[in-house]
């Protein structure tokens, strides 16, 4: 069980790594995930199912995540669309856009091809367990992309990405287009979820449509989580709380799941208990943050007047602590 | 340097809404030229910065920049060679980054590449220049720049501002949310700066003996319009007394503005 709960909460952590770039570095609530995270599985599926190397294939799942995200990031930019329902566009039209990839049907199962499971699992034969394999593999590729994902945002461009969220004025006084970074950044955070998706569909063993439903939910849950675990200004320490936030996630959707039909729960139940769990970490953060306001008096108040809380349409901020900056330093 | 030429700005036309905040306003700023602007609520001071900066287009009218004609340019290209701060010490800096981050984007201007600058070389030199502030904040590169004092925060504004060598910075009564003593350490160090890096300045105040006291030239607006246009040995003639009265002359009613008038000579 245990092992199960890792191996879930560091795969899906590569698409929580792409909720927090977009909800909590630049401050765009993009929804386009329901349908980026699918369109990830197909591309690896029908990759996989016609023979593509699988590493081609893992490239292919991250480059149509970047076109996805960039095709949100164009209908807002260009034709001034609020950012929530730009997501929303682009989400439904992949749904359509998933069912071609995957051949005119919803569903492509995986059985007996050859996927990155698999290979591990094959690889491992006589060192390890098989389950021991693929959690170290997960492990590996979920550090080795959060690292990169920190080294990023110690760049130049990713610093100043750090501050749109915050500031997107100063952004602009420092001669950047804040358009250009939400294109970059969106498109990113898209490819991690599409190479996530594509992921799952291996270690599901198909890919469907529907895989996408609820992802993005599952995402901010898991980033808010992580964000009661610790507090830092550090980008290092902010994606490890993601993989950690990811993990405990998955954990209590495993204890719901399997010890939920003793307080008469159903699997169909459990999105509500993750929408409940959003709405509690709202609310627990807004207590928190009434408290320290009325603590340091005038001064955090008038800071307060520049952090969004709550997840009214146009302010985006969903939580925790406002957008995060993301620390540099060493 | 720049130029305004008979630049209207309506706001929400054509609405029940409807302002007009400039009414065919054309002027120029001069290289070198450090200008005070000052005029009551709703003069329309703010938002002559604002199309100076580009935050919008004006209504009717043309901007120009060394006789280039900016007009449609955005903002963030304006950005190239003109700085800005705020009355608001937040608009600044980024309050969940730490000093130096804030520091190194603002450092250079433009689109910024996978290159990590920040090093210790550049560590080392922040902290040379923030010594430079008197405000112990060389010690604290590391710190959330959110955990600054409103004063401390603006003033790094200002320093950040510099090093990014702009030609021309606009200051929107960015000490009018300061305590008197920080206001005076934050304007000091704006007239410091501009002398130094030899900057060409427009700074809104509210405060008439900042507005006669500092720059070589004053403007004073009133309903959209630039009124008064004084520098040279004119504005350093002037009194707030004499400005009163000006303004009764060319307006034939009285300057509104009890907050003027209150204000202490050393605030
Ligand atoms: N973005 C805007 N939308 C609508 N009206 C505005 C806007 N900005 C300024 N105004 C109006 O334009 C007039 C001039 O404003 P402003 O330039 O801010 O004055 P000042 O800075 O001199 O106090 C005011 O009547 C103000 O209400
Ligand atoms: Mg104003």
């Amino acid at each position: 069980m245990i092992d199960g709960i890792l191996i879930e909460g560091l795969v899906y952590a590569l698409m929580v790594l792409g909720v927090f770039i977009t909800f909590r570095i630049l401050d765009f609530p993009d929804l386009t995930v329901d349908g980026s995270f699918p369109l990830g599985a197909a591309v690896m599926a029908v990759s996989i199912t016609s023979g593509v190397p699988l590493w081609l294939g893992l490239l292919l799942s991250f480059g149509s995540g970047l076109a996805a995200g960039s095709v949100t990031a164009l209908i807002h930019n260009k034709l001034k669309v609020p950012n929530l329902l730009a997501g929303i566009l682009t989400m439904t039209m992949l749904w359509s856009i998933n069912i071609r990839v995957l051949g005119n049907r919803a569903n492509l199962p995986l059985l007996r091809q050859e996927t990155i499971l698999t290979l591990v699992r094959r690889m491992s034969t006589g060192i390890m367990s098989n389950t021991m394999a693929v959690l170290l593999f997960f492990l590996v590729v979920t550090l080795v992309v959060k690292l990169l994902v920190d080294l990023f945002f110690h760049t130049d461009l990713g610093l100043t990405m750090g501050a749109m969220g915050n500031n997107e004025q100063m952004v602009i006084a420092t001669g950047v287009n804040p358009e250009t970074l939400k294109l970059i950044g969106v498109s990113l955070s898209n490819g991690l979820v599409a190479l996530c998706g594509a992921f799952v569909a291996q270690y599901q063993g198909f890919a469907d449509v529907n895989l996408g439903q609820g992802i993005i939910i599952a995402g901010l849950a898991s980033v808010m989580i992580g964000e009661f675990v610790l507090r830092s200004n550090r980008i290092g320490l902010l994606t490890l709380r993601v993989v950690i936030g990811s993990i405990i996630f998955r954990g209590i959707m495993f204890l719901g799941r399997y010890y939920g039909f003793y307080i008469n729960l159903t699997p169909t139940d459990l999105r509500l208990i993750t929408g409940l769990m959003i709405i509690l970490s709202l609310v627990a953060t807004q207590m928190r943050s009434n408290r320290t306001n009325s603590q340091r008096g005038r001064r955090s108040a008038a800071a307060s007047t520049n952090n969004r809380t709550g997840v009214g349409a146009g302010g985006t901020g969903v939580g925790n602590e406002g957008p995060a900056g993301t620390g540099g330093g060493t | 340097m720049i130029r305004l030429q008979s630049v209207t700005q309506v706001f929400n036309p054509g609405t029940v809404n409807e302002n007009t905040a400039l009414r065919n306003v054309t002027m120029k700023v001069r290289e070198g030229d450090f200008i005070t602007v000052i005029g009551s609520n709703g003069a329309g001071k703010s938002t002559l910065l604002n199309l100076i900066s580009g935050t919008y287009p004006p209504t009717v009218g043309s901007v120009h920049v060394n006789d280039v004609d900016v007009t449609r340019h955005p903002e963030y290209k304006r950005a190239a060679y003109i700085g800005r701060i705020f009355q608001n010490p937040l608009l600044g800096t980024a309050g969940n980054m730490t000093l130096e981050d804030n520091m190194m984007i603002t450092y250079r201007k433009g689109f910024k590449g996978l290159r990590i600058s920040l090093n210790h070389r550049m560590r080392d030199f922040f902290r040379t220049r923030l010594k430079d502030l008197d405000m112990g904040l060389e010690n604290r590169l590391k710190d959330n720049v959110g955990l600054l004092s409103g004063g401390q925060r603006q003033a790094l504004t200002l320093l950040m501002m510099v090093l990014s060598e702009p030609e021309l910075i606009l200051l929107d009564e960015h000490t009018a949310a300061l305590d008197p003593k920080n206001a005076q350490i934050v304007l000091d160090l704006t007239t410091r700066f501009v002398s130094e890096y030899r900057l060409t300045a427009m700074m809104i105040t509210h405060n008439m003996h900042h507005a006669i006291q500092y720059g070589n030239r004053l403007l004073m607006m009133d309903n959209g319009e630039i009124i008064l246009d004084v520098d040279g040995d004119e504005k350093r003639a002037l009194t707030v007394d004499k400005l009163v009265k000006k303004f009764h002359e060319i307006r034939h009613r009285d300057f509104e503005s009890d907050e003027v008038l209150l204000t202490d000579p050393n605030e």
